[in-house]
């Protein structure tokens, strides 16, 4: 983002393009410092009101000159703060943002080694996330608690990686980056709604809230990154063969943890416990699980050709 | 397999409308998934049939009238742009 101090605003509308809607600058402001100045503020607000077509009546003319759009300058940014203040007040409503910072409280150490156990979970003892005093410790320290810094990385890798696929085949267009990127994501929806709605089926009382889901859902995409990467590098066997080995060690990394989560601290144990409530709740842990591969295979065979 | 999300909404808005056609006495009843065969079992056992039962009888209690709204702009917006 490219906050250019010049006077004419055409300037600001190219990376106007660039820039996502207000919606970012928003999240921006209450997640990370503000470090813009105020005078990027005002220029802001002037450029997220004139829209496109209304930039090319602009080109050329110095726009503080004229008191017309000072006059607008001034709306602009006070109609501005206050859409930002109603959609801050709101937001919060839907997206809890406090606990979505929990999420993202990693460093390097917990990325490296969490994609360790995702490669390679068979080593690992224990699976407990730690608690301190009722709430969960942050990811930063414990390895076993879910984040969901990886999913996303892991998300927006995938379509990367996918474009690269496709334009290694001439298959590419710009299009089909959109195309990839709602198709995993609504595949991911889906997943995790019909993972809410079998543990609500099952009634199983669990702590798990709707962003754990999410987080354990978008764990895939690690493995799937690097069954792609290895099938453009090394040809096809080589996809079959990593995607083999991501898939395995992904099922056995999700039964190991939702085991913990999901079933009576007995039967968590490994011993046998009778009753078909157990018994549902294990099948439900092993469907979550079995349905991690398919989604793997699917979302990528299409991609090596 | 080129799934976007609007495809999403249209598949939950047509699901929500197939639960919310389900008539509590000329059909639910009939097959035992009415309201008065849910209660009993006190214990902590409620079973899947008994909540896939509470789940229809709630979804068909609180979407009924948004689902007013949501069919007329639906409709409406159909009949506007195809």
């Amino acid at each position: 983002m490219d906050y250019t101090p010049t006077q004419s605003g055409f300037r600001q509308q190219p990376n106007m393009r660039q820039r996502n809607s207000s919606a970012d600058g928003l999240e921006g402001s209450q997640l990370f410092e503000d470090t813009s100045g105020a005078a990027h503020g005002l220029q802001t607000g002037y450029s997220n009101q004139q829209a496109g077509p209304q930039a090319a009546g602009f080109t050329g003319q110095s726009i503080l000159s004229d008191p017309m759009s000072n006059l607008a300058m001034a709306y602009g940014s006070s109609l501005a703060s206050q859409g930002r203040e109603m959609v801050d007040k709101n937001l919060d409503r839907f997206i809890p943002i406090s606990k979505m910072k929990y999420y993202f409280a990693v460093d390097t150490v917990y990325v490296g080694k969490k994609l360790g156990l995702l490669v390679f979970p068979y080593m690992h003892e224990n699976w407990e996330v730690r608690y301190q005093q009722d709430t969960p410790v942050a990811p930063r320290f414990d390895v076993n608690a879910p984040d969901l810094y990886i999913p996303a990385m892991g998300f927006i890798t995938y379509v990367l990686v996918a474009g690269l696929a496709l334009g290694t085949q001439n298959r590419f267009s710009p299009e089909l980056l959109g195309v990839q990127a709602s198709s995993a994501f609504v595949w991911l929806i889906m997943e995790v709604l019909a993972v809410l709605l079998s543990l609500y089926l099952v009634t199983a009382n669990t702590d798990l809230t709707t962003i754990d889901l999410l987080a354990f859902s978008g764990y895939k995409y690690v493995g799937m990154i690097i069954g792609v990467v290895a099938g453009l590098l090394f040809g096809r066997p080589a996809y079959y063969l990593s995607l083999l080995w991501c898939c395995a060690a992904i099922f056995v990394f999700m039964i190991r943890t939702l085991r913990l989560k999901l079933l009576s601290d007995a039967a968590a144990e490994g011993r046998l416990v009778r009753g078909t409530r157990n018994q549902l709740r294990m099948y439900l842990t092993m469907s979550i699980a079995a349905a991690q591969p398919i989604f793997m295979y699917w979302l990528t065979y299409h991609l090596i050709r | 397999m080129a799934f976007t999300l609007y495809s999403l909404i249209q598949a939950a808005i047509l699901c929500v409308n197939a639960v919310a056609v389900l008539h509590e006495e000329r059909f639910l009843s009939k097959i035992g998934w009415g309201v008065d065969q849910s209660v009993g079992g006190f214990g902590d056992e409620p079973g899947v049939k008994v909540q896939l039962m509470n789940l229809v009888r709630s979804v068909r209690t609180v979407m009924r009238v948004p689902l007013i709204a949501v069919n007329a702009v639906c409709i409406v917006l159909l009949l506007l742009f195809g």
